[in-house]
């Protein structure tokens, strides 16, 4: 257990690696800069300015020192946001995706395996219908469709909700983005639950407790069900991807101030080291979450050996 | 995979009880995709969102890009405008249209681009064998554990948006997917006689491959195929809804959607129609693309 975890970290830092370094030469060769605007600077000041944040040095020179800061742990400047640490944004605005993200990928994983669970049971009956049709949907309905037509219906016709804002992550602002961020989830994990409970409920440990006639209820959630979460534990770390992008989407339809916004905006400003940051933060997260993932298949899957 | 190597055995003892009846896979298959309504309907809707993008641009009275100063925000079936005008007096039909061709366009491309360096990709690793596979399927599990569609971004904003870089872009997404059916299948078919017997004759390994392998890999690749242009489409639309994507006054399904979510409160059909046409194509694709698996894999039901 220890020696695959050690393994998949000597996987992962490589890994790492390679995205500082490919996100840091793509930002580079971009055409423009930082501090670029509309005014032009005086040559002088424009000189100070680069050297002040090291632009004006040897690109190699700047690779290795980011990598250097990197390993202690500093992440630079801001080049935009004065008297900022790219460390300070971070910690500033990933409270707000984390728990958008958080609660989206709670309501789907819960929802979602009731759903299938639903499906599953009564099998080509109306629920199971029902559920399909609405998997179906989830994966073709796009969050930037859902969002905006979301906010459309629920707070500039009814006016049941805001239509956007943080208001310091009241429930009632976090309402609409969250079904948004959810919904795709929803229907890709009803369809795993569905799928594997089928398979389930066919395997002979299911018929033997059927055999020693426990009840219903506790043979689909104690003996299927427990079969039937593998799929859905490696679905976990695809699904987090699909939470980033889509709170790119969520985060500006319902202009909330979390991190979504923020790497968009700062790539097109040439904001070097805050790009890199939240690359390095995404890439991490990811590479953990899948790395977590693994372990649970294990830990529910006995026949899963990790070497 | 599993799934896939059980479902190829079958398909080759079915392909010997057909060709005695003196059917194929093919007619099979084909018969049972006619029979699933889903299906067919999906096929001609696409049909004819397919016909529309390819002469609809040419049949409104108004041209995509055409401003009008009288017609802003003119609603739908005002001013001969059949599904309204956007905030600079645009005909939404006729861009509607333009923004459907821009998308399919940029869906078949990508998914091409994703195809064949798929196919290969996955017919070389699974070929092979040995090393060559364990390092090139290492390559792609790296791959797939990172937040791609960030590259994509940073590759676009930092070299601006243009259709061919986008079409690379994308495809290259895409396409780890598509080398892990292909890599699949190759591994099961590495193994079948006709194989053996092509290399008994005296035939390369790439000659093998091209002629052998790749032929018999058509089915589940159509099927993946079908299932990626709607994905390819929808990271386009992305794109263009970030504003990275199409450029105005050009026009996407997914460009058409970002416009739309921002004045929607003042013109609602500005996001409904553009947001109606996306689902219905995407429904579409995917609907097919289910149909097309359940007809090429007889095991299911």
């Amino acid at each position: 257990m220890l020696r695959f975890i050690g393994r998949r970290l000597l996987v992962a830092i490589p890994t790492l690696f390679v995205v500082v370094t490919v996100a840091f030469f793509m930002m580079r060769a971009a055409p423009g800069g930082p501090f670029d605007s509309d005014r032009r600077l005086p040559p002088e000041i424009e000189r100070n300015v680069a050297q002040r944040y090291g632009l004006d040095r040897p690109l190699g020179e700047q690779y290795l020192d980011y990598l250097g800061g990197v390993l202690r742990g500093d992440l630079g400047p801001s080049l935009k946001y004065k008297d900022k640490t790219v460390l300070q944004i971070l910690r500033e605005n990933a409270p707000v995706s984390l728990r958008l993200g958080g609660l989206a990928i709670a309501l789907a994983v819960v929802s979602g395996m009731g759903l299938g669970l639903a499906a599953a049971t009564w099998r080509n009956r109306a629920p199971d219908h029902g559920v399909m049709a609405l998997a179906v949907l989830g994966v073709c309905v796009p969050t930037f469709v859902t969002a905006p037509l979301l906010a459309l219906v629920f707070a500039a016709w009814l006016g049941w909700l805001p239509s956007g804002g943080w208001n310091g992550g009241a429930a009632i602002n976090l309402v609409l983005p969250v079904l948004a961020l959810a919904l795709p989830q929803v229907a890709v994990i009803a369809r795993l639950t569905r799928a594997g409970m089928i398979e389930a409920l066919k395997a002979s440990h299911v018929r033997t407790a059927r055999a020693r006639g426990l009840p219903e209820r506790s043979v689909i959630l104690r003996h299927a069900l427990r079969s039937a979460l593998p799929p859905l534990v490696s679905y976990l770390g695809p699904a987090c991807a699909g939470l980033l992008t889509g709170s790119l989407v969520v985060e500006r339809i319902f202009n909330l101030p979390g991190l979504g916004r923020f790497f968009v905006v700062s790539a097109l400003q040439r904001d070097y080291t805050v790009v890199m940051g939240m690359v390095i933060l995404y890439a991490a997260l990811v590479l953990a979450l899948n790395l977590i993932a693994d372990l649970l298949y294990a830990a529910l899957d006995p026949r899963v050996r990790l070497t | 995979m599993i799934r896939l190597a059980f479902g190829s055995a079958r398909r080759a003892r079915e392909m010997q009880q057909a060709a005695a009846r003196g059917r194929s896979l093919w007619d099979d298959a084909w018969r049972r995709l006619r029979r699933n309504r889903a299906a067919v309907g999906a096929a001609l809707v696409l049909a004819m969102l397919a016909l529309a993008a390819l002469a609809g641009p040419h049949l409104t009275p108004f041209a995509y890009d055409e401003v009008r100063k009288a017609d802003v925000w003119a609603p739908p079936l005002t001013g001969g405008h059949l599904l309204g005008a956007d905030a600079l007096g645009r005909d939404l039909l006729a861009r509607l249209l333009m923004g459907l061709r821009v998308s399919l366009a940029v869906g078949l491309a990508a998914t091409a681009v994703s195809l064949v360096v798929g196919v290969a990709w996955g017919a070389t690793a699974g070929f092979a064998g040995g090393l060559a596979d364990e390092a090139m399927m290492r390559v792609v599990d790296a791959l797939y554990s990172l937040p791609f569609i960030f590259f994509v971004i940073l590759l676009m904003v930092a070299f601006g948006s243009n259709l061919a870089l986008m079409f690379v872009a994308i495809g290259a997404v895409e396409w780890l997917t598509m080398s892990r059916i292909v890599r699949g299948q190759t591994l099961v078919l590495k193994e079948a006689a006709f194989v053996e017997a092509a290399r008994a004759a005296g035939l390369t390994g790439p000659q093998i491959v091209l002629r052998h392998i790749v032929p018999n890999l058509l089915g589940p690749v159509a099927v993946y195929v079908t299932l990626t242009i709607p994905a390819v489409i929808l990271a386009e639309s992305f794109l263009s809804f970030l504003g990275l994507g199409v450029q105005p006054p050009m026009a996407s399904l997914g460009g058409l959607v970002a416009d739309g979510a921002q004045q929607m409160e003042l013109a609602p059909w500005l996001l409904i129609f553009p947001s109606a046409a996306m689902v219905a194509t995407l429904l579409g694709f995917n609907l097919l693309g289910d149909g097309l698996r359940d007809a090429l894999d007889p095991k299911g039901d």
